[in-house]
């Protein structure tokens, strides 16, 4: 399953073990990332969604149709609701066509649909971010009692089939305003994939001689902590927070699909094509418009990831 | 290696005891009042109280759980009298709108979502393994790129979306299969494999692309290796450098989330059993949540979570025998 978030554990199993090197000038990974053809294709395809997203009520004034108008003339209500014209009624007037049943136009919903899925996105890997950044650092710096309790924390996390929990959670919740709560429920799963990676990488760090020279010229914890520590960790959790964001992208869909994601009428990918299931075989233009940009979406932050994590440790092995 | 088996056990029981009271506490705390959904239409604030009563509803939430709690070793009884349902151990609650006990639902589904998940097994430990071992050892080929980017697209997609295009393509354009109907296997053996075809594909897709892009970034990592080079260096056929020194360190983390997303699928794939209408327990756990049926989803959670604990026990035994060091350091 896409969404499982055991993926992301995986695939970095051999954790990027950055970090102990000196931090990568930043100059020369962005340097690196834009003569990558696909990292330049990833990174332009992202800033496209982001754009729709920030400027969608502007995108939707250009094309003409908003989100949650109906527009009875572009079905045909003979064939129970499908839409008029080829490949799903797409035309001057419908860019990407129209909802079967209700003529919503389709364009608008995926510039709407491209907002919930970036906020969410960003929501919640900015949540998990600090979350598993913070903890990281306090087991791995702390050690002992700190590091015991929040590593069974993170033990009994990981241990949880946390897609079927997310789901029961959210289906006992009230409808209203779900998007907070499913920042939360991905937020509180997703924190320890990262924070087992800096704990690590914080003990190993704790050991090292500029962090005895900090403590013996006097600094203080929470010194060492931020300036010394944290700076060494950043290509890490620059790395392992793109890896994790189509796992959200990814999750947010697959709930909002399920049904106990973002709730109607504000569009949602995964509930579009949720939506379309019911029409697929005589509309298949319906699910393959949200489908192709989740995809792409999920896929260009893959290879972002991918990327950036190979001209990182070839910058450590350099 | 006992002493390593009675804690790895005893962390176990821990991991499930959390569970359950995380799970009971949510549950009790989120979900809407069992007693009004019992009560059905023709309902009276006296009739709800009754029921409440019966069920033991008006306790204090310590007192529900630890009741909870025994039902699942000693069985349970809801209500009094002449309407009083037995549930068996391990009683894993009572669905009221179905009238059966949880576990009996968990386990006329179990047979489908077991047929899935071992066919889909087959399927993608071949395909992901065989797969990234060959783009490794062909590093920079034209099959190391394919390979890679069917991957790359493979955890990419959802496997929705996938499950969607491909009955598309293969039912409604091409008519290679049949739509899916429910039958049972004695019924129409032929229907019955043609309907999980799918399911597999799509199952086995998703997983292999993962496979594929682990085994082969652990297979170039291990080759990296100094025993490796040293196995090398000492004059090693290289079938045997491969067979007695890569592959094992290359192919334990495979071995760790194989043991994970197996005993995850026995506990319901709920997106591809929606999709293609397969009656397992994924489909139950998500008609349930459409229903609020509160009692079968907190089951499902509790089975998936026990599954996928007790799979990760297992790997943590299996591995003792693949990787010597995970021994040296049980020992110590």
């Amino acid at each position: 399953m896409t969404i499982s978030m055991t993926t992301l554990e995986a695939e970095t199993g051999g954790a990027p073990s950055v970090g102990v090197a000196p931090p990568a000038p930043r100059q020369g990974v962005w340097h690196h990332l834009l003569r990558n053809r696909g990292a330049v294709l990833a990174l332009s395809y992202i800033a496209l969604v982001a754009l729709l997203a920030v400027a969608a009520p502007l995108v939707v004034k250009l094309s003409g149709w908003g989100p949650y108008e109906f527009d009875q003339s572009a079905i045909d209500p003979n064939l129970g609701g499908l839409p008029i014209g080829p490949l799903g009624g797409i035309s001057a007037e419908h860019w990407f066509g129209v909802e079967p049943g209700t003529g919503r136009d389709l364009f608008a919903r995926i510039v709407y649909g491209a907002r919930t899925s970036m906020l969410i996105a960003i929501a919640a890997t900015t949540l998990t971010t600090l979350l598993g950044v913070l903890f990281g650092l306090l087991a791995g710096y702390h050690g002992g009692k700190v590091d015991q309790v929040v590593s069974r924390v993170m033990d009994f996390l990981m241990a949880f089939p946390a897609l079927i929990f997310m789901i029961a959670i959210l289906s006992a919740l009230p409808a209203s305003n779900r998007a907070p709560l499913l920042v939360l429920v991905i937020s509180v799963f997703g924190w320890p994939y990262l924070a087992r990676v800096v704990r690590g990488q914080t003990m190993t760090l704790t050991q090292r001689e500029f962090v005895e020279a900090a403590r013996a010229s006097g600094a203080s914890g929470w010194r060492i902590v931020l300036l010394e520590i944290l700076p060494n960790l950043r290509s890490t959790i620059i790395v392992m927070t793109t890896l994790a964001v189509p796992g959200y992208i990814g999750t947010e869909a697959g709930l909002s699909f399920l049904g106990v994601g973002v709730v109607p009428p504000t569009p949602s990918w995964g509930q579009m094509i949720a939506q379309s299931m019911s029409w697929y075989a005589v509309d298949p233009v319906y699910f393959l418009l949200p489908g192709t940009f989740l995809f792409l979406l999920v896929l260009s932050f893959t290879v972002l990831g991918d990327r950036l994590k190979d001209v990182v440790d070839a910058g450590e092995r350099r | 290696m006992v002493r390593f088996l009675v804690t790895r056990l005893a962390g176990m029981v821990g991991v499930l005891f959390l569970v359950v009271l995380f799970t009971y506490a949510i549950f009790f705390a989120l979900s809407p009042d069992p007693a009004v959904q019992i009560c059905g239409k023709n309902c009276t604030p006296e009739l709800i109280d009754q029921i409440r009563t019966n069920l033991g509803l008006d306790r204090p939430f310590y007192e529900q759980f630890l009741g909870f709690l025994s039902g699942l070793f000693v069985g349970t009884t809801y209500g009094t009298g002449a309407n009083a349902i037995d549930c068996a151990a391990p009683c894993l609650g009572y669905s009221f709108q179905t009238g059966q006990p949880v576990l009996e639902m968990f386990e006329q589904r179990f047979g489908v979502s077991a047929t899935l998940a071992v066919g889909a097994a087959v399927l993608w430990l071949f395909m992901g393994v065989a797969g990234g071992m060959l783009a490794a050892i062909k590093k920079g080929t034209w099959f190391d790129r394919a390979a890679t980017g069917a991957a790359l697209g493979g955890v990419s997609i959802p496997n929705y979306v996938l499950a969607l295009v491909l009955q598309y393509v293969l039912v409604v354009k091409l008519g290679w299969l049949p739509f899916p109907q429910a039958v049972p296997f004695g019924a129409d053996p032929g229907q019955w494999f043609l309907n999980f075809v799918m399911p597999w594909l799509v199952l086995a897709f998703t997983y292999a692309s993962m496979y594929q892009r682990l085994t082969r970034a652990n297979v170039l990592d291990t080759l990296d290796e100094n025993f490796v080079r040293t196995a090398r260096a000492k004059g090693l056929a290289p079938r045997l450098v491969w067979r007695r020194h890569a592959l094992r360190p290359a192919l334990t983390p495979v071995v760790t989330l194989f043991g994970m997303d197996f005993a995850g699928l026995l506990g319901g794939a709920i997106i591809i059993e929606t999709v293609f209408g397969l009656n397992g327990v994924g489909k139950m756990a998500s008609d349930s949540i459409t229903k609020n049926d509160q009692p079968v989803i907190m089951g499902v959670t509790l089975v998936a979570a026990f599954l996928v604990i007790v799979g990760n026990v297992i790997v943590d035994i299996v591995y003792t025998t693949i990787d010597p060091r995970v021994r040296i350091g049980a020992r110590a």
